[in-house]
């Protein structure tokens, strides 16, 4: 295990602990960001972090960097306007999928269209979490929730599927697959042009015990079991995670 | 029957008697209460409606404002930021000319971001031809939800209604509420039957088509403005059949001690209870203090409120919320309602409740003395920001943190 601790750096540690719920994994997605930002030594007046509305919301200013808390789904057109002013700054967003995905969904398209040269940190917990639990556009198909209460009658978006053919950056990753989450950022981060990570992490407060989970550790252990990695396909099956390789933009 | 319900859940409760039959939704705080238990209701069966769960507010408003064109009762509820993302359709929405009805569940804006209630949400949409309730208390939310179908319903009238109440202070405050009986409401609040606006297979009929070129447009525009008008008169009509039926009367303003005032505050909303209780202190020091609490915004209830304060000798409009550039919003308004009148009061203006501040029984008394004073040497005070020597010095201890002394 890694016991390096310099991506505190990263952090402003006199704010510790996040406001998050115990048990919750977004402090792990929040860590990993600042490992892999370590990992690339990226210079603290240099990077940007910008957030969307939702408990990952908060992440930005928790960052010892300059870091913008936007609107609900706003999250990535102020990281496009940071970018296309000053192109030397790392600009990274870390928001939900809730926000990225549901109501900001729309931006998320035309960043992959435009390939704008920015890494997008998803904390995916399949559900709206501040606002108690209710359904998201990434819950799964017959999922209780606060406003499914007989089940989820939608089916989940598979963010993956945006990207086909983009020619732009897409990995999946748990809050279990420490390194590999790692990996994912670190790549994405490398990477010119539009990055996206999913990580998947856990809501155990409003989610996970309805779920029929007794803690954030069973969940934890269900990812662990479920998820397999993949770093060489071209499409990740539901139970498996990794970076995809052969996603070339197809020109006509 | 008499339960302990929230803002929220009393809101609810108006909704499922007003059998509704579509609920287009979209969680935020501090409105998700709301929808989380109108969804209940629905899966345990005891409520009809069809449910969907959109992807922003401005979908929510959009497929409700569409809903409720093809002729069926809808209802959708919202806050601040999801009112503002939905605001285009507000006016869409409203020029449709159809009957929805909303709650929106007030907080302040952003940025700075924050939870809590103060009224610049709802008021930014005052202009957009929604005609708006604001309440007080629990009770007056669901019997007010029950007046707005028929009030929008009205073929007089046939614009959207939004509801209003804080967030938090009521929205999360249980109180007693009488939950009408639903023949009573059946009475009060017949099934939606639509003349004018409403998709039927068989009539073709286009909405919202462009309308280029000024005449048509002004023509449609302010046939809005009339309609809006008319619905003082038929909410008069509405609320007295309402009260002769459950025994609750909702005039447009609400008066406390109104009869022999001479200093009256001028408030909307749930910190009006707070505005009452300084008023009953006040009397009993001897200041003839009394409270007008505006019910009705739009359309605005002019001669109402200028019968109410005309003859009295100060009257201090108590904004939550600021027109930046400007000032208190419903200051502004009501100096005009009393321009006309050869003698009128001193209007003083006062800016409190920002982000949910607190307003303390102390700036209460700081009003009363500010209208007493200007009522002594005839001069109108600047308006002022409430804001107590604490919270002043926490500010300071705030900004020396963040190295900005």
């Amino acid at each position: 295990m890694n016991q390096n601790t310099s991506f505190k750096r990263y952090l402003k540690m006199d704010l510790l602990p996040t406001p998050w719920c115990p048990g919750c994994g977004n402090g792990i997605v929040l860590k990993t960001i600042c490992q892999a930002f370590d990992e690339l030594n990226l210079p603290k007046n240099g990077t940007v972090v910008v957030s969307g509305i939702g408990c990952s919301g908060r992440s930005a200013g928790y960052f010892d960097l300059d870091s913008v808390h936007t609107a609900h789904g706003r999250a990535i057109p102020v990281a496009e306007g940071i970018k296309y002013a000053i192109d030397a700054l790392n600009v990274i967003v870390a928001s939900g999928d809730g926000d990225l995905l549901g109501i900001g969904g729309n931006h998320l398209l035309h960043a992959i269209r435009r390939n704008t040269n920015i890494t997008v940190v998803c904390y995916a917990n399949e559900t709206y979490g501040m606002t108690g639990g209710q359904v998201s556009p990434t819950t799964p198909h017959n999922i209780k929730t606060l406003t499914t209460p007989n089940g989820n009658p939608d089916y989940p978006l598979d963010v993956q599927f945006l990207f086909k053919h983009s020619g732009c950056y897409f990995a999946r990753s748990t809050v279990y697959h420490l390194n590999h989450l790692k990996k994912c950022i670190v790549e994405a981060l490398k990477f010119q042009g539009f990055s996206f990570v999913e990580a998947r992490t856990m809501c155990i407060v409003n989610y996970g015990r309805r779920l029929g989970y007794k803690n954030s550790n069973e969940m934890l252990l269900h990812y662990k079991e479920f998820y397999k990695i993949n770093d060489d396909a071209g499409e990740l099956a539901p139970n498996e995670i990794g970076i995809i390789k052969t996603n070339t933009l197809i020109k006509s | 029957m008499k339960e302990m319900l929230t803002g929220n859940a009393a809101a609810a409760w108006g909704v499922r008697l007003a059998d509704v039959d579509y609920l287009p939704t979209y969680p935020i705080t501090p409105q998700t209460e709301i929808i989380e238990t109108l969804a209940r209701w629905i899966c345990d069966g005891v409520m009809d409606a069809t449910f969907v769960t959109l992807d922003s507010e401005h979908s929510m408003i959009t497929a409700a404002g569409a809903a409720s064109a093809t002729g069926v009762r809808v209802f959708t509820a919202t806050s601040s930021q999801g009112l503002l993302y939905g605001f285009e359709m507000l006016y869409t929405v409203a020029g449709w000319r159809v009957p929805l009805v909303m709650v929106n569940v007030s907080r302040a804006l952003s940025s700075p971001i924050t939870l809590e209630a103060d009224h610049n949400d709802i008021l930014a949409t005052r202009d957009s031809g929604f005609l708006q309730i604001h309440c007080e208390t629990c009770q007056e939310v669901l019997d007010s939800i029950l007046i707005a179908y028929r009030l929008a319903e009205d073929k007089r009238v046939l614009l959207p209604v939004l509801v209003n109440m804080d967030g938090f202070l009521l929205s999360f405050t249980r109180e007693p509420v009488e939950i009408p009986d639903i023949k009573d409401v059946k009475r009060f609040l017949p099934p939606y039957q639509p003349e004018h606006a409403f998709f039927k297979a068989s009539q073709p009929m286009a909405q919202g088509v462009a309308a280029l070129g000024g005449p048509v447009y002004s023509y449609f525009k302010y046939q809005m403005h009339l309609a809006s008008m008319n619905a003082l008169d038929v909410y008069k009509e509405v609320s007295g059949e309402f009260g002769k039926i459950f025994g609750r009367k909702y005039d447009t303003v609400d008066g406390c001690m109104m009869d022999d005032a001479v200093c009256v505050l001028v408030m909307t909303n749930s910190f009006s209870t707070l505005g009452k209780a300084a008023v009953m202190k006040a009397r009993a020091k001897g200041i003839k203090a009394g409270l007008l609490r505006l019910r009705v915004l739009r359309p605005f209830p002019e001669a109402d409120i200028r019968g109410a304060i005309k003859m009295t000798r100060a009257v201090a409009v108590l904004d939550q919320n600021v027109s930046v550039g400007k000032g208190g919003i419903l200051y502004s308004e009501i100096s005009s309602a009393l321009y006309h009148e050869k003698e009128r009061p001193l209007l003083l203006s006062f800016i409190g409740g920002l982000g949910g501040k607190n307003i303390s029984s102390e700036e209460f008394e700081f009003i009363f003395d500010a209208m007493i004073h200007a009522v002594d040497t005839g001069k109108v005070p600047a308006p002022r920001l409430l804001y107590t020597e604490e919270e002043w010095k926490q500010m300071e201890g705030l900004k020396k943190m963040a190295g900005k002394q």
